[in-house]
This record gives C-alpha cells, sequence and structure tokens, in this order.
C-alpha cells in the first residue's frame, strides 16, 4: 500500500503535465472548433474542410507526408540494418552520430538549407562549376519534402535501429542452421520482427510531417499551402480562431484514422484477428 | 498496448502544441514606473531604449511583431494590457473603428512640434481630426531590382513582374494588402476597391504572375537580393535601403502607376494603464536624438523635421529613403476593409497560395 503510494506519487509530474499540456488544450481547441465567434453552436468550422482551397492543401499534406515517410523508409530501414550488422564495438557512437544533427536548433539546419539550395546557393555554385545545368528546387514541393526528409530521418532510424537490437543472434542463426539463405533470413525472420520499429518509425514521421508548417515556411517560401499553413494563417492573419481549431480538430482526425490503420496492419499481420 | 497510448499521446500533443502556444502567457504590471510597448521586429535602436529607461526611470517591456496581422492577433489575445502600440496606417483605422483607441494629449507633448505637418495631414486618411495618431516613420512600396539583371526601362512599370524571362527571379510580397495593391493599380483601380469585379481580375492576375514567382517572401527579401538570387522583388523602401547598403548592384524604384504610402504610428490602445508614461515614450520618439539614432537604424523615411539637419546631402537626396513629392503623388494610403471584403480578399490570398 505505501509502496504503492510512493509511485504513484511520482506519476504526478507527468499527469500534471499531460493535463495542462494535452487534455486542456484538447478540449480549448474543441470549444472553438465547435462554436462561432459569437459563442453559438455550430458545425460550420468542421464543414469548411470540404472548401477546394482546404482540400486542395489536405490533400499535398498528404501526399508530401507520404512521399517523405516513404522516403525516410527507404533510407533509414538498411542504414539501421548495417548500423545492427557492424562488427565494431562502439556502436553507439554511430547512433549518437545520427542523433547529434538534433542537437542543433532545427531552424538553423533548415535555413542552412535554404542557403544551399537557392538560385545562387551552393549547389547551383557547384553544378555550375562542373559544367552542369543549373536546377530551380528552393521553393518548390521538392524543397519542403527534402527538408522534412533531413529533419525526420533521426526518427525513422532510431526506431527500427531499437526493434533490430532486440533481434536475438540466435534466431537469425537458427535460420541459417534451417537452411535459409540471407534473403529468406531477411524477409522471413527480420523484417517480421522489426515490424514494431518500422511502424513507430512511420508514425513518427507522418503525423508531425503532416501538420508541419514551420518547413513549408521556409522552403516553400509561401508557394507551398499546406494544411498546417492554412491553421497557420486562420489564427494570425485571418484572425479566426474558430475555423483554425475546426481545421485542427479535421487534421487530428486524419491523424487518428492513419495511425489507425497503421495498428490495423500491425494486428493482423500478427496473425491474431482478435478484434 | 502502453506504448501505443503514450505515442497517441505524444502524437498528439505534436498536433496541439503549435495551436496551443497561441494562448500566450499572463502578465499585469500595475506599477507607475513600467511601460509595456509593441512595436514592428527590428524598427527601434536598442541605445534609444536604453537611454530612454535611464532618462526617465521607467522600465520598458519591449515586445515585437513581424506582420500587421500578427499584431493584431497578439493585441487581440487581450493576455497583455500593452500601454503603447506602433503599427501602420489601415490596422489602426480598423482598431480605431473597433473603439479601441484613446485620443493622445498633444499638449503633454513637447516635441510634436517636431513633425512633418504634412504627414500630419496624410495621416488624416486613416485618423480624421488627428486624435490618436504620432507618425514614427512611413516609406513607400515598390520595386528593389539588381542592375546587372534588369535595366530601369523594365521595372518602370509592374509588367515586369509578370516578364517570362525572369521566371524563378522575381520575389513577390508575401503580404496580402500589398501583393493586391500591385494588380489594381495596374489595372488603374482604387488600391482600396471593395468591387468584388476588381478584385476577382486582381486575384487572376496574381496567380498568372505565380509562375514566375521565385518566392512570396517579407523580412527575408533583402537577403534574397544581397545575395542576387533574385533579379528584382516587390518590397517596403527601407528593406531596399538596407539591401542596398550591402550590393551596391542594387536599385529602388516605384513604378509609373504608382504604389502604397505607408505611415506607420504611435498610438495608445485601450489596454493602456501608464498613460503618462506612454505620453513620455511617445515624446521621446519625436525628440531630434532618439529620432536621428531611430532613422540611423531602421532607414525608412522619418516624419521628424529635426533629422534632416543632421544627415548629410547624400542621404537626404536618396530617393530609395525619402521619396519625392511626384513619387508620392503616385501613392495612395490603404484604408481599413470592412468585415466582408476582408473575408473576400483573405479568401482570395489563401486561393493564391494553395494555386
Amino acid at each position: 500500500m505505501n509502496n504503492k503510494m510512493r509511485t504513484s506519487f511520482l506519476a504526478w509530474p507527468y499527469a500534471l503535465w499531460v493535463l495542462i499540456c494535452t487534455i486542456f488544450p484538447l478540449f480549448y481547441i474543441l470549444g472553438y472548433a465547435i462554436t462561432n465567434d459569437a459563442g453559438k453552436l455550430t458545425f460550420a468550422n468542421l464543414i469548411v474542410i470540404a472548401d477546394p482551397v482546404h482540400l486542395k492543401s489536405l490533400w499535398l499534406s498528404v501526399q508530401v507526408a507520404f512521399i517523405t515517410t516513404v522516403i525516410c523508409l527507404v533510407m533509414a530501414y538498411p542504414v539501421a540494418l548495417i548500423l545492427h550488422n557492424l562488427k565494431i564495438r562502439n556502436k553507439s557512437f554511430i547512433v549518437f552520430l545520427f542523433i547529434l544533427p538534433m542537437w542543433m536548433n532545427f531552424m538553423l539546419r533548415i535555413l542552412a538549407w535554404q542557403n544551399i539550395l537557392s538560385n545562387n546557393g551552393i549547389l547551383n555554385n557547384i553544378l555550375s562549376a562542373v559544367g552542369l545545368p543549373t536546377v530551380h528546387i528552393l521553393y518548390t514541393k521538392y524543397a519542403v519534402i527534402l527538408g522534412m526528409v533531413y529533419d525526420f530521418l533521426p526518427y525513422m532510424i532510431l526506431p527500427i535501429y531499437n526493434a533490430l537490437s532486440k533481434i536475438s543472434d540466435d534466431v537469425i542463426e537458427a535460420a541459417s542452421d534451417l537452411g535459409a539463405n540471407w534473403w529468406t533470413t531477411f524477409t522471413k525472420v527480420t523484417l517480421p520482427l522489426s515490424k514494431d520499429g518500422i511502424i513507430s518509425g512511420i508514425i513518427m514521421v507522418f503525423v508531425p510531417s503532416l501538420s508541419s508548417f514551420v518547413v513549408s515556411n521556409l522552403l516553400g517560401g509561401g508557394k507551398v499551402l499546406l494544411i498546417g499553413n492554412v491553421i497557420e494563417q486562420e489564427f494570425t492573419s485571418a484572425r479566426d480562431w474558430n475555423t483554425g481549431s475546426g481545421l485542427s480538430i479535421i487534421l487530428m482526425v486524419f491523424v487518428l484514422l492513419s495511425m489507425g490503420i497503421m495498428n490495423k496492419v500491425d494486428d493482423s499481420e500478427n496473425g491474431g484477428m482478435l478484434l | 498496448m502502453k506504448k501505443k497510448l503514450i505515442s497517441l499521446i505524444c502524437c498528439l500533443t505534436l498536433v496541439i502544441l503549435p495551436a496551443a502556444s497561441f494562448t500566450g502567457c499572463k502578465s499585469d504590471a500595475q506599477s507607475d514606473d513600467t511601460l509595456i510597448v509593441l512595436n514592428y521586429g527590428k524598427y527601434i535602436e536598442a541605445d534609444v531604449l536604453k537611454q530612454f529607461e535611464k532618462d526617465t526611470g521607467i522600465k520598458v517591456k519591449y515586445e515585437e511583431y513581424e506582420s500587421v496581422e500578427d499584431m493584431y492577433a497578439k493585441y487581440k489575445a487581450g493576455s497583455i494590457n500593452y500601454d503603447v502600440i506602433c503599427t501602420s496606417d489601415y490596422m489602426i483605422e480598423t482598431l480605431r473603428n473597433e473603439g479601441e483607441l484613446i485620443p493622445i494629449d498633444y499638449n503633454s507633448l513637447e516635441y510634436y512640434k517636431n513633425i512633418d505637418p504634412e504627414i500630419i495631414e496624410a495621416s488624416e486618411a486613416f485618423d480624421p481630426n488627428h486624435k490618436y495618431t504620432v507618425p514614427y516613420f512611413f516609406g513607400t512600396v515598390g520595386i528593389l531590382y539588381n542592375t546587372k539583371m534588369v535595366d530601369e526601362e523594365t521595372v518602370s512599370s509592374w509588367n515586369c513582374l509578370w516578364d517570362e524571362n525572369y521566371k524563378n527571379r522575381v520575389v513577390m510580397i508575401n503580404s496580402q494588402r500589398d501583393a493586391f495593391m500591385v494588380p489594381l493599380k495596374m489595372k488603374g483601380y482604387d488600391i482600396n476597391t471593395r468591387d468584388k469585379n476588381e478584385l476577382d481580375e486582381a486575384f487572376d492576375m496574381l496567380c498568372s504572375q505565380k509562375g514566375v514567382a521565385y518566392a512570396y517572401l517579407m523580412d527575408e527579401t533583402y537577403e534574397c537580393m544581397i545575395s542576387e538570387d533574385a533579379a528584382m522583388a516587390v518590397c517596403y523602401s527601407g528593406e531596399a535601403a538596407m539591401g542596398m547598403e550591402y550590393n551596391e548592384n542594387l536599385a529602388y524604384t516605384v513604378p509609373k502607376e504608382g504604389g502604397n504610402l505607408w505611415i506607420d504610428s504611435w498610438f495608445v490602445p485601450r489596454t493602456c494603464k501608464h498613460y503618462d508614461a506612454a505620453m513620455k515614450w511617445i515624446d521621446y520618439m519625436c525628440q531630434e536624438d532618439a529620432a536621428t539614432q531611430n532613422f540611423e537604424y531602421v532607414w525608412y523615411a522619418t516624419p521628424n523635421l529635426t533629422v534632416a539637419q543632421n544627415e548629410d546631402e547624400e542621404t537626404l537626396a536618396d530617393e530609395t529613403v525619402f521619396p519625392t513629392k511626384e513619387t508620392l503623388e503616385r501613392c495612395d494610403l490603404f484604408k481599413a476593409y470592412d468585415d466582408e471584403t476582408l473575408d473576400y480578399t483573405s479568401e482570395l490570398w489563401k486561393k493564391l497560395k494553395a494555386y
């Protein structure tokens, strides 16, 4: 009893944090979302998502988030696999190298990309120095995707690497003993066992890239309007907190839906049709 | 399962956090020796602020914002009781219409006489009978261009912004009113038009311009021009003057169709708790020393007549900083939109960005 009291006491700061920073704002936003500026109940703020402009930017956001996630996955899995298979002692140091960029200010890193990609930037200077035609990337959606991939890649690598670390060498050895070649071992053993890592990686990348507006502000040059930018503008320049909140709620529904789908994939592939 | 729950909470927080940060924090300074000031970013010489505190013994809480819309959002959030604010003409008019302004006691201002009567007169457009405002800086919106890439003849008309030869080399201004001003001026319409057909026409023109535009920028415009990433940019005169300091190939002009003249002024909002201190602040800004220091920091045209005495001829002849009479005649002030037009243009602006 005494012990239990003590542990529940330790959970208090966390509970308080969740209450103040998650539950309370959530209800606050919900309150704005279902009322108009006169405080009357309305669903107009939720229905505005059907507006062609909003649908277009939501669709663009989904596209950008999807492409970002796929690129991150394709890049991160081999990296995590190589990291895991490295036969050196200081593996944690290599992992540390991947996290290192995250220690630098996020805005600073995105601003650095501006300098690299701009018309007169580092990339184009290199291209013209070796006689290649210059490219126009900055302030297009490709720059936004690049910025997001750069930013979110560690969030994909780490969970996959963690999942791979948990796979016992014995399992791999057993597979080889039973005659599986490298490819069969990978597809039948390694990949299924690292699925949890892949799924948390996908969620960790897809969700923030779906709602992000800073990357598209800085690398999209005001030409790439994601749903996150629409929400930001509703709160600032359009001075319409109700519509902004309504769209936030819609975005949250999308996030929950996509997570639901991921979890469904998770469950069904485990072979357990418990639901 | 627990893990999933935690990641769910984490994700929700990620979605909510940006929105939640708008709620801001509370502050209620009641003592008489403090003053809460709200001004544009990079719009005062830091030494002037320190000197004011030293001279008057008033402790200043200085806050900044980036765009007019941000200022309105910050003010309307109501969590901070601002004592004195500096912002642009049409936003002052909006706030005046909403009854948010407190009249200024001009008799208590010793240095108000330093302010150019012509600018005061022009201010009547947004402050009839001049009861609520004291001008701080003014300027124009025009084209900053690189003389190595564009000749003077080309930029004499706003048409050049649509020129396919400069595809991805043109920076458009990232501000709703200023961006719409360009096609409206080209068509010879009133920049304050409420006619939806005229606004639609301007919108269509801006949509076709988007194909040529490199980006829509505000504070980054001059960096972009200094590094010669772009050939021309629609921007404010002060931004242009700043860019020209760093790159001698840059020049600024207001095209023949004319542009926007803006006046930024100090006013006292209804939330003011330290009226006397606010008057001292405004008066201090009108003083010769402070005005000169501020001018030499921001490089916008100053309405303060005493500043001109301290500047050399080259500065005074600089048409980027001090627009000529002729240029000013081509420029109009923005008027506040009514709610319907504001909603309509916001919608068009959003459509343009998504286009």
